[in-house]
């Protein structure tokens, strides 16, 4: 299994068998989203990260999109497709190359009161302007008590494509989500988009905002309510994705549709698997997950970076202090290989997790299998 | 090795047309051993020598040979014609046109000259004759001079404080109160100033009030910052000055935003901030003039060229000639400014100041002064420094003495004034420094509020568990912090 073909490269060098098995593979994504919504209208990601930013501009003259290419060039992923054209070169700011040098000037001009929204082509190149990100933006709030506030959003395509190797593929989810002062959000349907950028532009807090670049192009169903122009959805809550009784399985951004997807094929053997999509990874929403675990017993969670010290951890350590009695199995983590990122096509597909790995996690959670200690 | 291809002018009149003009081949050009080669002149090498002896050159067999003819001997008009249409011939490339030159010629590493300093009072505080400058009245000059003496008293006394334990840490700013005072006073208050952390003087003329002061230092409830960061860093919206933060050269950029969003707001105000020598090394220097300059952002760049980043000595730290010479690099109109002379950094901030608002278009000054004091506390400069070289600096250099005679040569000052001053400073400052030593610490809700706009669930649940911690154990925590 190939994994999504990504939007921009198209076909070309793809044969046509491949791609076809890889359009057929984007399609269950979209069938499984249906179950929850009374939905209308299909948008993709993009078009929905796209509308939020033109609403929220339009609403706010204080809002302005910072960062490469994406002016001119109407965004390195067109998510700011038109913006240029319809708010001027003084609100969408073609930058030179220096993520240091416009997240510094986004935390400046956010400290005087205006809201940037400051793009990285890839959050991998964020690490070039930590810095300003933790120590200038995050910090700040505290360190002036009270005096100089943040509002500014981070946001760009987060974790792994497809083929880019071991420099565009890392998952920053842990690192920013470990940061007080941050807000960290990981959206994953076209809604979650919509309404999790919109909070994020309206929050007064510095946010870092994950997106997936294999996930711009999908399409999900949107109700009428996401597409009014008032639609925020609130920071710090999860999103039962699907409801269970048997295990629960946590996941966010690109893993929630292999999530699904391991559900249905968990469902035919009689496992009824609760999927939480996080949303939000700094507040992490531990009331639902607990409750869940309540109801369930038992936790699978998922993420595509690196175990040591990622998200999972944080959420099993979370379930073991408010709720270790009621768990019937060990939590199972399913996570990224703990190597840089290869870029060969099998050895990529086998870095990353599959939803193979997260219906057999869910079944040694059940039981069904020898739990992995054990087979040690 | 590279071909020259002789194409100046005289060198051509010197053949007289009979030989034309001839490739050859000269390494000696490339590599020219005098620090002073300028772009325009014409390079005294042996290959001129060469052609005003034919023979010679033609028998100097190392250095050349022909490879192309490019003239016919006898048109010698029509060889000086086109010779004109190619000298006036612009290339057209991304970036604009530029007149071409055949004549391979690297720009210096170091110009002939440096770049001049500009001062308009003496060594002994006297006007410079025939310097032009920004007049100070009477009130104002007064005001400055009261100023740099209370900095360089407070920084003194709290220096001594933390060498007697009474605070944790400190930084002075001695033998740069004239670049603190001077362009403090050149600033209007709605101008935003983003410090580095050798600049409390600004905050002072702006206001910040000895206790103030005190108060952050002691990190006690009086404290605008909540106690939440080391001495030093100051920081005040009232007074528009951003606060302090550790990280060297992070406000550089940061200020160009914030200028950025000021020409946003068309409002009648600039970006002033202030970084050291070292911090030119930074990435974040080169991101923010060269953005400034790309955005027409209005912001003064002071930097306070003393000598030194902790050890590292400027010599080490760079090799142009100094900071001012980088703004032409980016784009960014500069000047160099005795940073010692109250009235030379005044007029030339005020004149910056002018120019960004009214221009859009960043400023840099670099302030040349000297760091008499220790990098902060954790330092002792005499381990890399030689003593009497301070010492100097100290006595005959000091910016305060040398305004100090400025004033009383204007017969604004006296020896009486001089003594009252400084001890009735010395004691208002001890005083601030023993109310605030006794003042109590900030609240214990202070730990947990401004780490988000509002505070999350999870910090309140926190708090919430160390009180009950604290009602439960209170043997366990110290006395004089209030709950």
């Amino acid at each position: 299994m190939l994994g999504i073909i990504r939007q921009k490269v198209g076909s070309a060098g793809f044969p046509a068998s491949i791609v076809g098995q890889a359009l057929q593979r984007v399609r269950p994504t979209a069938f499984a989203s249906r179950n929850y919504s009374t939905a209308a209208k299909e948008m993709t990601v993009r078009d929905a990260l796209n509308s939020a930013l033109d609403e929220e501009m339009s609403a706010d003259p204080k809002v302005f999109l910072m960062g490469e290419e994406v002016g001119e060039y109407q965004g390195a992923y067109k998510i700011s497709k038109g913006l240029l054209e319809k708010y001027g070169p003084e609100r969408v700011l073609d930058t030179p190359i220096t993520e240091a040098g416009f997240a510094g000037i986004g935390v400046g001009a956010a400290y005087y009161g205006l809201r940037p929204v400051v793009e990285f082509m890839t959050f991998n190149f964020s690490m070039q302007a930590i810095d300003h990100i933790i120590n200038s933006a995050a910090k700040s709030n505290y360190m002036s008590a009270g005096q100089l506030s943040v509002p500014i959003v981070f946001r760009g395509p987060n974790g792994a494509a497809a083929g880019v190797g071991a420099q565009h593929s890392q998952c920053y989810a842990a690192w920013y989500g470990s940061c007080p002062g941050l807000k960290v959000l990981a959206p994953y349907s076209s809604e979650d988009a919509r309404g999790l950028l919109k909070a994020a532009i309206r929050d007064p807090d510095p946010v870092v905002f994950l997106e997936n670049e294999l996930l711009y192009g999908e399409s999900f169903p949107v109700s009428a309510e996401a597409l009014d122009s008032s639609f925020v959805l609130p920071i710090g809550k999860a999103k039962i994705e699907r409801e269970g009784k048997d295990v629960t399985i946590t996941a966010f951004s690109k893993m929630v549709g292999y999530a699904l997807k391991a559900a249905d094929i968990l469902a035919k053997e009689g496992i009824s698997a609760e999927i939480i999509n996080l949303r939000s990874i700094r507040p992490l929403d531990r009331s639902t997950i607990n409750a869940s675990v309540w109801k369930t017993n038992r936790l699978v969670t998922v993420e595509e970076g690196f175990p040591q010290h990622g998200v999972g951890a944080e959420i099993c350590m979370s379930v073991i202090e408010e709720s270790f009695g009621y768990l019937d199995a060990p939590v199972e983590r399913i996570a990224g290989a703990d190597v840089p990122m290869p870029y060969a096509a099998n050895l990529e597909r086998m870095a990353v997790p599959q939803v193979e790995d997260i219906v057999r996690a869910a079944k040694r959670a059940c039981y069904r299998s020898v739990p992995m200690a054990a087979a040690a | 090795m590279a071909v020259w291809l002789s194409r100046s002018g005289n060198v051509a009149r010197h053949l007289n047309g009979k030989m034309g003009s001839l490739g050859i081949l000269n390494r000696s050009l490339l590599s020219h051993p005098e620090p002073t080669h300028q772009r325009n002149s014409l390079p005294t090498s042996p290959i001129e020598q060469s052609y005003r002896n034919p023979a010679a050159f033609l028998g100097n067999s190392g250095t050349l040979f022909a490879v192309r003819h490019f003239e016919s001997i006898q048109a010698e008009t029509h060889h000086d014609s086109r010779y004109d249409e190619h000298e006036n011939q612009l290339l057209d490339f991304p970036g604009g046109k530029v007149k071409f030159t055949s004549d391979m010629i690297f720009i210096s590493e170091s110009p002939d000259k440096r770049i001049k300093c500009y001062r308009v009072l003496d060594d002994n505080g006297r006007q410079i004759p025939g310097s032009s400058f920004q007049p100070l009245s009477k009130e104002l000059s007064l005001r400055i001079y009261n100023d740099m003496v209370t900095l360089q008293t407070m920084d003194t006394i709290f220096y001594e404080a933390q060498r007697q334990g009474r605070i944790s840490f400190y930084l002075t700013s001695n033998g740069e109160e004239a670049i603190n005072i001077a362009s403090a006073a050149a600033l209007a208050i709605d101008d935003i100033v983003l410090p580095q952390y050798r600049e409390p003087g600004v905050l002072l003329w702006r206001g910040f009030t000895l206790k103030e002061f005190a108060d952050q230092c002691f990190g006690n409830k009086g404290d605008c910052g909540k106690g939440r960061q080391m001495p030093i860093h100051y920081g005040s919206r009232k007074h528009n000055y951003f606060t302090v933060s550790s990280p060297i050269a992070t406000q550089l950029p940061q200020a160009v935003g914030a200028a950025y969003s000021l020409k946003m707001d068309k409002k009648d105000a600039c970006v002033v901030t202030y970084f050291g020598d070292g911090a030119t090394s930074e990435g974040d220097f080169h991101a923010a003039l060269n953005f400034a300059a790309v955005m027409e952002a209005p912001v003064i760049f002071i930097c306070r060229n003393n000598g030194w980043a902790i050890s590292t000595s400027t010599s080490e730290q760079f090799r142009s000639d100094g900071v001012v010479v980088r703004g032409q690099a980016y784009g960014v109109r500069s000047i160099r400014v005795d940073g010692n002379d109250v009235i030379a950094v005044y007029s030339a901030v005020q004149r910056a100041r002018e120019m960004a608002i009214s221009e859009h278009r960043p400023i840099l000054i670099e302030a040349l002064t000297y760091r008499v004091g220790h990098h902060s506390t954790s330092d002792d400069s005499t381990k890399y420094r030689a003593v009497d070289e301070i010492e100097h600096w100290r006595s005959a250099r000091d910016p305060v003495t040398r305004f100090g005679k400025w004033i009383e040569l204007n017969g604004w000052w006296s020896n009486e004034n001089e003594s009252e001053l400084r001890r009735n400073m010395r004691k208002k400052i001890l005083h601030a420094i023993q109310v605030a030593e006794k003042v109590e610490k900030p609240l214990l809700a202070d730990l947990f509020t401004d780490v988000y706009d509002h505070p999350p669930s999870n910090l309140l649940e926190q708090e919430r568990l160390l009180r009950e911690t604290i009602k439960r154990h209170p043997q366990d925590y110290p006395p004089d912090v209030p709950v």
